[in-house]
């Protein structure tokens, strides 16, 4: 596999959506319209913590142009149960339920309580100022200390928490408590030379997409709905949807449109089935539109973080014993990634003794959604900050401190099993060689480095290839396009098929249209989608061989697939005159009829992803501003199909890591009202914030996939919030223990230290 | 035979065992296997878990098919999720 080579992956073609995107011609969420069509608004609570004791829809209804109101009442009884969802991560349909329409209880400052479907967004605003809502306010729970205080009020009277001993007893805000680790961990402290033990707290932030949630539903008589929405995956708001409104998945079709980024923000639903419910009632289309407020009060973001870390190493450098405590905020619900903050948090290195627990606590925030590599970056920030002190401490270089303590094959990681071929000791060399690492800085800067780890996923994908008669190919999948796969896709097809990347069309379908692929996330659609391609396109080329072997009147193994055409072997050599694939397409009908090449599949063989990054900054001592002046993100790509689009979701990676290190973050008043739910006061960096962010791919092959392709999209997240605050605490010579790390954190600290 | 790894918190449910020798040719005969030793653990592994399989971590119910061979490692993790 690793010797093969390659004529179309590896290449650079232009996206084959790049036109229409550039042009404006794209139809993203809130492009879609259909006759007749209503619009819908949503109620939210005004309080982040109060119980519901009735609602008055009556004068909604009778405002002039409203055709439907819902709440909770209108839904079926909570669906129970849970189900694999994005990277194998469970959905509780009860609680997903409960998020999208309050049931008797809201549990954070925009938590919808009534929906309204008018002629105009306007009347439907109006009418949501008129549904009456009788509230018995209860004091709200907007810290993880506040959740874990002993008289703490109690979000979920049922919540009882689950995991391994000691688990606290009755009502909680502890949703789960989860401990791993092997080895002797006493032992291993008692052995190192240097220990160093700290406490990290990360804020909620965003995923901040541009593109706010947006669908469009129309129900018809029958009962059967079409959905227009920006989805990262299509099938799933099918299921959702089926499930929180008790439905069966083939009364559902959901068209994806394209989709202005997501980063795990769209991997579940909100409006969808909200529109679905009002289209039902109103027996009209009806479109939403979340505004930006909106879609920061109610959708995303990620935990607020609060980690501590203990490690010590020997003199030599060696690592002798880790532990971690990590505790996460969930959200009003259950299901902070707070089990991938354990499994990732000393991920990258070789540890004999380890102990890691993880708690999973509700706030009166909203319910966290998947963020990137959700978990991982608040966990790495940790371990990577006291990496970097304890190679400070020992006075050893970070990266050669690193390069003796990395995982490789046969390292048995922290979270069990053993690796397979990874790249983490060649992007730490390769950082190393890099002119960035030997660069001189000035005063008042520093140089931050820092590594990070990723599992990827596999999971299902479907395929079609379809041959068309003039030679040229469409290839169909199910996942939406959102860091170019569509010309990943194109591409290993044309280089099955041999004919150039710019005679593959790439097709997003919807959920009628291709068999079941789960969705967009876990860094999965390159790897598994991809792999379906490459079976579709190896069926179309079997197909391909056929009809020359019918033609020629050989048996099938005298043709060979070769650059495009069937040439005549195995004994049958210069017998024949090769046929070309644009031969073989136009005459189709005549040896068999179309062709096409189909696969479904569950992909297995997903490598994780291992990243190192640079981070040169230079700290202003009067205001606290800290300044990226130069970036270096390094990342194992197993083979990069598309390097522009590896590069970019490099590039992407780090520049939310940047943001979520010096800038972004969620800020609450006392009654946990969001205070910042927009871009002027949510800041997240633009591109006159930042320096060029260099990229280097390392490409060690994944065994397991045919091209040796790796996931390459949510590594490239974790690093970056150490590798900056190593930078600043290199920089401006204090600790910093908090992020964002904004400008008056930062003055805070040089005051103190001086 | 397969090598069952069980991580700290899944011990209270194994009697204490660190690891166990599974003679099965694939994940359902393994867990048929565990979970006739020791029944609490079903309950338990139905608690959102994943299982790693010689390092590549698949979702519980996803994996009852897959072959194990002599020297298979075996692992649960707690499931998570992807962005």
């Amino acid at each position: 596999m690793s010797e093969r080579k390659f004529r179309q992956v590896g290449t650079r073609p232009i996206r084959h959506d790049g036109l229409d995107k550039v042009t404006g011609r794209a139809q993203f969420g809130a492009d879609y319209s259909l006759p007749g069509m209503l619009w819908g608004k949503v109620l939210r609570s005004p309080h982040a913590h109060a119980r519901i004791r009735s609602i008055d829809v009556s004068k909604a209804l009778a405002l002039d142009g409203v055709h439907a109101v819902i709440t909770g009442a209108d839904f079926p009884a909570a669906a129970a149960g849970s189900e694999a969802g994005g990277e194998g991560g469970a959905t509780d349909f009860h609680d997903l339920g409960a998020n999208v329409m309050a049931r008797g209880k809201a549990l954070y400052h925009g938590h919808p309580v009534a929906a309204v479907a008018a002629t105009s967004s306007r009347i439907a605003e109006e009418a949501c100022k008129r549904i009456a809502v009788d509230w018995q306010v209860l004091p709200p729970v907007l810290s993880l200390d506040a959740a874990l205080a002993k008289d703490a009020p109690i979000l979920h009277d049922d919540m009882r928490t689950t995991g391994d001993e000691p688990l606290p007893k009755g009502p909680t805000n502890v949703a789960s408590r989860r401990e791993m680790g092997r080895g002797d961990l006493a032992a291993g402290f008692a052995a190192a030379d240097v220990v160093i033990e700290r406490e990290f707290r990360t804020p909620m932030v965003h995923q901040g997409y541009i593109e706010p949630h947006a669908v469009l539903a129309r129900t018809g008589e029958d009962g059967r709905s079409v959905v227009f929405c920006c989805t990262q995956g299509p099938f799933m708001v099918r299921a959702y949807c089926a499930k929180v409104l008790g439905v069966g998945t083939d009364t559902i079709k959901v068209v994806p449109t394209e989709i202005g980024g997501g980063f795990g923000g769209k991997t579940t639903v909100y409006l969808e089935p909200l529109a679905i419910l009002l289209s039902r009632k109103a027996g009209r289309p009806v479109k939403m539109v979340m505004t930006r407020e909106e879609v920061f009060r109610a959708t995303g973001p990620t935990s607020g973080t609060h980690v501590r870390v203990k490690m010590g190493a020997k003199r030599d450098g060696t690592l002798t014993a880790a532990e971690a405590v990590l505790v996460y905020e969930a959200g009003a619900f259950k299901g902070s990634p707070v089990n991938a903050g354990m499994m990732t948090v000393f991920a990258p290195y070789k540890l004999a003794n380890v102990r890691i627990e993880g708690w999973d606590v509700v706030v009166n925030k909203p319910k966290v959604a998947a963020y990137r590599a959700p978990g991982a970056p608040m966990a790495a920030l940790a371990t990577e900050t006291v990496m970097d002190e304890l190679a400070r401490a020992l006075g050893m270089d970070p990266i050669d401190f690193r390069l003796v303590n990395a995982a490789h094959e046969g390292v048995q990681a922290t979270y069990g099993p053993k690796y397979r071929a990874i790249g983490f000791v060649e992007s730490l060399q390769a950082a190393k060689a890099h002119p960035h690492y030997r660069a001189p800085l000035g005063p008042n800067q520093g140089r931050g480095v820092a590594a990070g780890f990723w599992f990827n996923a596999g999971l299902s994908s479907s395929a079609n290839v379809a041959l068309n008669e003039d030679g040229s190919a469409t290839v169909v999948t199910g996942c939406p396009d959102i860091g170019g796969s569509r010309a990943s896709m194109a591409l290993m097809a044309a280089e099955e098929l041999g004919i150039p990347v710019e005679q593959v069309r790439p097709v997003v379908a919807d959920t009628e249209s291709i068999g079941y692929s789960d969705l967009t996330g876990g860094s999965r659609v390159t790897f598994a989608t991809g792999m379906a391609v490459i079976e579709a396109a190896r069926d179309v080329v079997n197909q391909l061989r056929a009809r020359a072997a019918k033609t020629w009147d050989v048996e099938l193994d005298a043709v060979a697939w070769q650059d495009g055409r069937a040439v005549a072997t195995n004994g049958a050599e210069g017998k024949h005159e090769p046929l070309t694939l644009k031969q073989l397409a136009g005459r189709a009908s005549a040896t068999g009829g179309p062709i096409t090449g189909r696969a479904s599949l569950t992909a297995r063989g997903a490598g994780p992803g291992f990243a190192t990054h640079i981070c040169d900054v230079e700290i202003d001592r009067e205001t606290g501003a800290v300044k990226v002046l130069r970036y270096t993100a390094v990342q194992d790509a197993g083979r990069a199909v598309h390097p522009s689009y590896v590069e970019g979701q490099m590039q992407g990676g780090a520049v939310q890591g940047i943001g979520w290190a010096l800038n972004e973050e969620y800020v609450f008043d006392a009654k946990g009202a969001l205070e910042n739910p927009g871009f002027l006061d949510y800041r997240i960096p633009v591109a006159s914030d930042l320096p060029m962010i260099d990229t280097v791919i390392v490409e060690v092959p994944n065994p397991m996939h045919p091209y040796g392709v790796r996931g390459v999209g949510e590594t490239p997240i974790v690093p970056p919030l150490a590798a900056v605050t190593n930078a600043v605490q290199r920089a401006a010579g204090v600790a910093v223990r908090e992020l964002p790390i904004s400008p008056p954190k930062l003055l805070a600290l040089l005051d103190a230290a001086s | 035979m397969a090598h069952v790894v069980f991580a700290p918190g899944l011990r209270r449910f194994t009697d204490g065992a660190e690891s166990l020798d599974v003679d099965a040719r694939d994940v359902r005969e393994l867990l048929r296997a565990l979970y006739a030793r020791w029944p609490a653990l079903e309950a338990r592994l139905a608690e959102g878990t994943a299982i790693a399989l010689d390092g590549e971590v698949i979702p519980n119910g996803e994996a009852l098919f897959e072959r194990l061979s002599p020297d298979t490692e075996v692992h649960f993790l707690p499931q998570i999720g992807g962005g």
